[in-house]
């Protein structure tokens, strides 16, 4: 993989993070739930509210890799008629309001039936800043990479605890911006605990790797986020934000989603 | 596939391989097969039948008269043993018709593995009759209320399962799809039912078959019997999907007539989508036809042109059961009686001489249900 010397979006912000001693807060939500008039609001709430990168999942029908809080957006979003076409229509208006870099969080299928090369250009014009493809693993993703690096945007690939040292080696070789690494064995939502297993990873894919670090999966309350602070360089919050919108968009809109991510990021307890 | 599954699935292919190579796993799974599921199983003659249609001479391969009443022990006689060779203590499984997780759990009960089936409760409902089977097996049969409620949402929560149970759990596939290994591992172990055919037809007619149909949900129990018939260049073959109620997304099963290539469950193959790249939902009468994507290999066989690939509807394979029934004293699965209704409307075609070999891939038992209520008597 060539090096880029363009300083992405995302780069630019973990160098800051880096800069001021300071870690990242990576939040995720699920484009178009409830509606995509909402997805606009919610992601200038939770940029307000403190995040630092965030993610903007794009609905599939078959989330495999997702727990039950993340698959009833999906559901929520699909019924609202979210296709990844429409997300990268609305995006360019939502990236005008935010600082933030943008992650586009997906399922293969659909950006294969989108068409790589096309998705990588809709979504740089878009104004994203980089991809996670959830099931795509990085020795099936040649040409994906090699289109995204066209466009200037990161590719973000996944390592588990399961993972060997040779595929840590692999997800960190074929990644940009970031490194995303699982917590745990499992689906995405809140856990009570962060497990060991998140030090232990933490600590092989520092002696592979120099990208920023991120930890995802069960991270839900703001000691945990303070936790995973200590040991790596952002924590992902995912299915604490996506109930926190299911419960209370509603009926107290956007400002009760930004003091959910600020609670996150200060470190205190949520209302 | 996601990562967390990456590194169980390449020891996994590894595991295969050197059972493949290893003498003692063989004679112990060829004891199996034929103490336990009652392989070989016979080659039948379907004289009325063939009478009846006035063409082609109709062979059975009686997959359906082996032990769980189905093809689907095969497969897993060969994974629980090579889940219990790589250390695993529980078998994970998703099934449609209710075969595959009653075979699963029936190998559980045997190796002494706990055993959790996830189904979908469209599929609970009308395979009520395995639902119970495989409780009385001991294995957890979890409903799945997402989606279809068939047996693409299974394969989902079995998928979840697996992510997370990793460290004792192997994922029982019951068909050739998913990621590598498994529909390479899935056809290796179901080859024997085409092994066993082409010799019986060779000692009984000293002649090579002309047309072999089989049904394809994921394609296990065709690619079985297709497989070492493929160098045979004069041998036609035949995969027959599930028509459903009609031809329009959402109504049917027949991948190759309405899908195009994507990714589904860790594999690149024929999909029915929509325009977005949804996986959309199908519908069949038969619960192991009704999912979303086909075997990978079937879909390099298809570009080939080496298999063709056709459909037959609801009312079709159900007309069929019941002339088969009536025929020859046989009730067969559903799922067969597609491909037996593609053999009604070819076998008139034929030749007295000609022969059609037909996979009679598992029994009736279960769609008793299905049959009261479409009223076919």
């Amino acid at each position: 993989m060539t090096a880029t010397t363009f300083k992405s979006r995302i780069n630019l912000c973990f160098g800051k993070l880096r800069q001021c001693g300071s870690k990242g807060l990576v939040v995720y939500l699920t484009a178009g739930d409830p509606s995509l008039a909402a997805t606009g609001e919610l992601l200038a709430a939770i940029e307000r509210g403190g995040a630092d990168v965030i993610e903007l999942g794009v609905p599939f029908s078959d989330p495999l890799a997702d727990g039950p809080v993340i698959q009833r957006a999906s559901e929520r979003a699909l019924r609202s008629g979210t296709t990844l076409t429409r997300i990268l229509e609305h995006l360019p208006r939502w990236r005008e309001k935010l600082q933030a870099p943008v992650v586009l969080f997906t399922y293969f299928n659909p950006v294969l039936q989108f068409g790589l090369e096309r998705f990588a250009r809709e979504a740089a014009q878009a104004g994203a800043d980089g991809a996670l493809v959830v099931d795509l693993t990085p020795e099936e993703a040649e040409d994906y990479t090699a289109v995204m690096r066209a466009q200037h945007l990161d590719t973000i690939f996944l390592a588990a605890p399961t993972s060997t040292d040779a595929r840590l080696e692999l997800a960190a070789r074929s990644s940009s911006g970031f490194l995303y690494l699982i917590s745990r064995t499992g689906v995405t939502g809140e856990r009570a605990a962060i497990e060991a297993s998140a030090r232990t990873l933490v600590e092989r894919a520092r002696r592979l790797t120099a990208l920023p670090l991120a930890v995802g999966f069960g991270i839900s309350k703001p000691e945990q986020v303070r936790e995973v602070q200590a040991l790596a360089d952002a924590a992902v919050v995912g299915s604490a934000v996506v109930h926190a919108i299911e419960e209370r968009y509603d009926s107290a809109g956007a400002p009760a989603i930004e003091q959910f991510v600020r609670a996150l990021k200060e470190g205190c307890n949520p209302a | 596939m996601p990562e967390t599954l990456m590194h169980p699935v390449e020891e996994l292919t590894e595991a295969f391989q050197a059972a493949s190579r290893d003498a003692k796993f063989q004679a112990e799974l060829a004891h199996l097969l034929k103490h336990f599921a009652g392989r070989p199983t016979p080659l039948f003659h379907a004289r009325h039948l063939s009478e009846h249609l006035g063409g082609a001479q109709i062979y059975l391969k009686r997959e359906d008269l082996l032990h769980t009443g189905a093809h689907k022990i095969n497969n897993c006689l060969g994974q629980g043993l090579l889940a219990q060779r790589l250390g695993k203590t529980r078998l994970v499984a998703e099934t449609g018709a209710g075969q595959h997780g009653v075979a699963t759990a029936t190998v559980a009960a045997l190796l002494g593995m706990d055993c959790t089936v996830y189904m979908g409760e469209e599929d609970m409902a009308r395979q009520a009759p395995n639902v119970f089977r495989m409780r009385l097996l001991g294995a957890e049969v979890v409903g799945v209320a997402s989606g279809s409620k068939t047996l693409k949402d299974a394969i989902n929560e079995g998928m979840r399962d697996w992510v997370t149970n990793v460290s004792n759990t192997h994922y029982l596939m019951g068909s050739v799809l998913g990621p590598h290994p498994y529909p390479l591992m899935v056809r290796e172990f179901q080859r024997i039912i085409g092994q066993e055919a082409r010799e019986q037809i060779l000692t009984t007619t000293r002649q090579l078959p002309d047309l072999l149909v089989a049904c394809v949900g994921g394609g296990s129990n065709s690619i079985g019997l297709f497989y070492d018939f493929i160098p045979d260049r004069e041998v036609k073959m035949v995969g027959v999907e599930a028509g459903g109620r009609s031809l329009s997304l959402g109504e049917h099963a027949a991948r190759f007539a309405g899908g195009r290539p994507g990714v589904l469950h860790g594999a690149y193959t024929y999909v029915l989508q929509t325009p977005d790249g949804l996986i959309s939902n199908t519908h069949s009468v038969s619960a192991g036809l009704d999912y979303a994507a086909v075997g990978p290999e079937h879909s390099a066989l298809f570009r080939q042109g080496r298999v063709e690939y056709c459909h037959a509807s609801d009312e079709e394979a159900l007309e069929a059961a019941r002339l088969l029934a009536r025929m020859e004293g046989i009730i067969p699965a559903l799922e067969p009686a597609h491909a037996l209704a593609e053999v009604v409307k070819r076998a008139p075609r034929l030749g007295r001489e000609q022969i059609i070999m037909v996979n009679l891939s598992g029994r009736g038992d279960k769609d008793l249900g299905i049959f009261q209520q479409a009223g076919i008597l």
